[in-house]
């Protein structure tokens, strides 16, 4: 399998690999996939509460290079945006940044799920916090 | 000096040996003639180089030069002896026994057989990767007319008890083909001392050419006869027309007598260079699973899971090192390794997998050079691995716990 070239750059130097405490009312948590079909991401967001901008995002991936390269590729992109922005963010926008062939399309899905799921996880604690 | 990629996919194909190459040559060019050409000295002499990897080939494996066919590699072998059978002997049964974990040339030829009306049983192995002689001999009916048995297996390289089966088909009357691709010139292989009936070779498993094979089919006690696959002009006694591609023979014919020949100490230095790999990598990482027996194995096979590590992932870091995965990723059917669903290797571990195929041409520098190389990037990635987060937490909530 040949990769893009942005594929190998996010694989070799992953941004934003980490973990934000998962305890924090501003930090939400998105795991998605099953390690049987060879794909878990975590991705989390810190919201900050007095502008409702993601100052921070982390991520941690086992997959293939694509999906590595997926979710680093959306923790750039979560920085700075507000949450309604965030879900903007498309499979299909990951799909064209990083040249993914259709057997990788699952990757950018993935990584989609995660911030969705991330966001939801932020938003409930936020409701649970009232 | 090392030279990148660094080869360990020997159980993928092997280079050719230069003492193989050496021989082949003139056979391209000078000697060019048609083996079957019995009017001058062309075909003679193409003839005559037949006749002498013939009798190479034969040795290796303990038959007599007349007992092997020549073909263009063990996918055509292994549909020849098990369709060539099945078809001569349908009056006898419609039964065929295999084994989960064979190489797809005989799964699918079985499975090509079963859209004919015959019966097959494909047996299921232990977590070892052995086949299960009391289940075997409990699968064996009257109706049974084949036994295919792999020798020595592609991706873990679990060696079968093939003696011990082709005593227990020679008992019951039942043919027994084995697969030897990987095991022929890698560990002692007789057809006599295994009760072998037939037994599919490839020359580029052995550092010969791609494109040719042999079937060993028996002459006596008992004569195996076929139905040919491939209609024409009658050549290798009818079992396999089409005219006999010379230089490939020449070339297996000295792969096969170098392997003999160079058998024992080959063995032995190979078996080294897989042990210190294995050593290596678990000096310098834990949570690694070595996949099927460790007991029964090929000398140059280690087949290993890395946990919390995507096999594909493990690839592109190492891509200075060709080896191959049993992860599916690359696959469209993202469906893990059969064999190692086989062992009873979790999805999750067999998505982790990596087969090192170790060779006649690998060095100490080399393996210690990918012991290094692997460890750093498994580190790396475990360290990005979510899974292994998720492990250590909970290893540390057991521990306070």
């Amino acid at each position: 399998m040949s990769y893009s070239e942005k594929v190998i750059d996010h694989y070799n130097n992953p941004r934003n690999v980490g973990s934000l405490p998962k305890g924090d009312t501003a930090v939400g948590t998105g795991l998605v996939g099953a390690p049987e079909c060879g794909d878990v991401m975590k991705l989390q967001v810190r919201v900050n509460p007095e502008t409702g901008v993601i100052d921070d995002a982390k991520f941690k991936t086992f997959g293939c290079g694509s999906a590595i390269a997926s979710s680093s590729l959306a923790t750039e992109w979560l920085k700075g945006k507000t949450l309604e922005q965030a879900l903007e963010i498309k499979n299909v926008d990951i799909v064209q940044e990083l040249s993914l062939p259709p057997v990788k399309i699952h990757c950018s899905v993935l990584a989609e799920d995660a911030i969705k799921a991330a966001i939801a996880d932020y938003k409930r604690k936020q409701q649970d916090g009232q | 000096m090392l030279r990148f990629p660094i080869y360990m996919d020997n159980h993928a194909t092997t280079p050719v040996d230069p003492r193989v190459l050496e021989l082949m040559l003139p056979y391209f060019t000078d000697r060019f003639g048609n083996a079957a050409s019995r009017n001058h000295s062309y075909g003679w002499q193409a003839e005559e180089a037949v006749d002498v990897a013939r009798k190479q080939v034969a040795e290796l494996i303990g038959a007599t030069a007349k007992e092997i066919v020549f073909t263009s590699g063990a996918t055509e072998s292994d549909n020849l002896a098990i369709k060539g059978a099945a078809h001569m002997y349908r009056e006898k049964g419609n039964h065929l026994i295999t084994v989960v974990t064979e190489h797809k040339a005989v799964i699918d030829t079985c499975k090509h057989l079963e859209k004919e009306g015959f019966d097959v049983t494909y047996l299921p192995v232990k977590r070892d990767g052995l086949v299960d002689l009391d289940r075997l001999r409990a699968a064996i009916t009257d109706r049974t007319i084949l036994i295919s048995i792999m020798a020595a297996n592609n991706e873990v390289g679990v060696l079968q008890p093939i003696a011990e089966i082709g005593r227990m088909a020679r008992e019951r009357g039942v043919l027994f083909h084995t697969d030897a691709v990987q095991a022929a010139g890698k560990v002692p292989f007789d057809v006599n001392a295994s009760s072998v009936d037939m037994a599919s070779l490839s020359a580029h498993k052995m550092y010969g050419p791609k494109g040719v094979g042999a079937l060993y089919v028996r002459r006596r006690n008992p004569r195996v006869l076929l139905t040919p696959i491939i209609d024409g002009g009658g050549h290798e006694r009818g079992m396999r027309s089409g005219t006999l591609n010379v230089p490939g023979i020449v070339g297996f014919g000295k792969a096969a007598s170098i392997s003999r020949e160079e058998l024992a100490t080959e063995s032995a230095r190979v078996t080294g260079l897989r042990n210190r790999l294995s050593d290596g990598l678990r000096r310098e990482l834990d949570e690694i699973y070595i996949n099927g027996s460790v007991e029964h194995r090929l000398p140059g096979n280690l087949n290993v899971s890395f946990a919390y590590v995507e096999g594909e992932s493990l690839l592109m870091g190492i891509n200075d090192i060709a080896v191959s995965s049993g992860s599916a990723c690359t696959s469209a059917t993202l469906e893990p390794s059969y064999v190692l669903k086989a062992l009873g290797t979790g999805d999750e571990l067999a998505h982790s997998s990596i087969r090192f195929g170790l060779g006649r041409f690998n060095t100490e520098e080399e393996v210690d050079f990918v012991v290094q190389k692997v460890s750093a990037v498994v580190k790396r990635l475990r360290e990005m691995s979510p899974l292994y987060e998720l492990a250590k937490e909970h290893e540390e909530v057991k521990i306070r716990g």
